[in-house]
């Protein structure tokens, strides 16, 4: 069971960090390669929040219903670090979806081979 | 073509070597080290039962204040990038067909409930899942609704960068007071109370509500400039 939660939970944070990375090496538009960037922090974040887990953990949260049975608690610094990189993840996202406009609107389109000096 | 095929093999061994250095790590296992002392630390000295918020705000809480600031520098940057001078004309498209009246009916419906949710869950950040940022983002998502379903709804910027300036300030502000009072910026000065009730932690609650207000109003500034900016595009495209 334990093997099969590891394998489903890695292979999907792996998958997700490279169909971010096809996204953004492959596609033209910048929209889209954009959105590849957040794809991949979600993948970075799964990932993250899966090394922290302890075996039938709870989440760290003393409850009335916890407080006094020895139950095991999940790591909670991975989820505190992962909070911080969602907000920076945003943070990116947003200034660069400001650029992709403003090139938007210089060049009246967002494809990278129709913006000149960016062809690759 | 060729290029398709050198971004493949690319990920393939991105993949591959992902997929070795994963299977190294073990899954599940409980690793010693700095979470065993938070563990016991958060709900005897602080009185705080979410772990995750204590960490967030008392231990790592000048982490927390660069984190609010790298939001303001991208709400500011953002501003900047994308700033072009206003026009007469221009309260009356935001989105370029009006929304269907069941919408708007909604939206009114919806909206003061978005917002308690938001701060129910930035007040009750310290007690259960959540927090701040969460509450934040969640309040923000309520104005983006009515901005896409009124056409001339606007925010005000300027009581939106006051409320900001002043959630930071309160930050910073009860920071200032722990580094007089105690001995490390962001001591926490405050009575503790009681594991589980309202009002305890000290000074975490108070510092999550400032966050959460600091985030809602950034997040609304950001969607509002984006929003303003395809408006006057489109206004473009239609004088030329």
């Amino acid at each position: 069971m334990n093997n099969f939660l590891s394998i489903s939970v890695y292979g999907s944070a792996i998958i997700l960090i490279l169909i971010g990375l096809y996204g953004v090496l492959a596609k033209k538009n910048l929209l889209k390669v954009v959105i590849g960037l957040s794809i991949v922090d979600s993948g970075l974040h799964l990932l993250f929040v899966a090394i922290g887990y302890v075996k039938d953990g709870t989440a760290p949260i003393f409850s009335p219903e916890v407080i006094g049975k020895n139950v095991q608690m999940v790591d909670p610094v991975p989820q505190a670090l992962v909070l911080t990189a969602i907000v920076i993840g945003f943070a990116v996202t947003a200034v660069a979806l400001s650029l992709v406009v403003r090139l938007y609107r210089h060049y009246n389109t967002a494809h990278i081979d129709e913006i000149k000096n960016l062809k690759w | 073509m060729i290029k398709k095929i050198i971004v493949l093999f690319i990920l393939v061994v991105v993949g591959i070597f992902l997929i070795e250095a994963f299977t190294k790590i073990p899954f599940g296992v409980k690793r010693s080290g700095v979470s065993d002392f938070y563990l016991i630390e958060s709900p005897q000295t602080n009185k705080v039962a979410n772990v995750v918020t204590s960490i967030v705000v008392n231990f790592r809480g000048f982490d927390t204040l660069g984190e609010v600031t790298v939001l303001f520098l991208a709400a500011t940057g953002l501003g900047s990038i994308l700033y072009r001078r206003r026009k007469k004309k221009f309260h009356e498209a935001r989105v370029k067909i009006a929304s269907s009246r069941i919408l708007q009916i909604g939206a009114q419906m919806i909206f003061p409930v978005v917002i308690l949710l938001g701060a129910y869950i930035f007040i009750h950040g310290h007690l259960t899942p959540g927090g701040g940022f969460q509450g934040g983002v969640i309040i923000a998502t309520g104005f983006l609704l009515l901005m896409i379903s009124y056409r001339g709804f606007s925010v005000n910027h300027r009581t939106i960068s006051w409320i900001e300036s002043l959630a930071g300030m309160t930050f910073v502000g009860f920071g200032l007071i722990g580094l007089i009072k105690g001995t490390t910026f962001l001591q926490n000065f405050l009575p503790t109370g009681e594991l589980n009730n309202l009002i305890s932690g000290g000074i975490i609650g108070i510092i999550y509500v400032a966050v959460g207000f600091k985030v809602a109003s950034e997040l609304t500034g950001a969607l509002d400039t984006f929003l303003l900016n395809n408006k006057q595009v489109t206004h473009l495209e239609d004088e030329e």
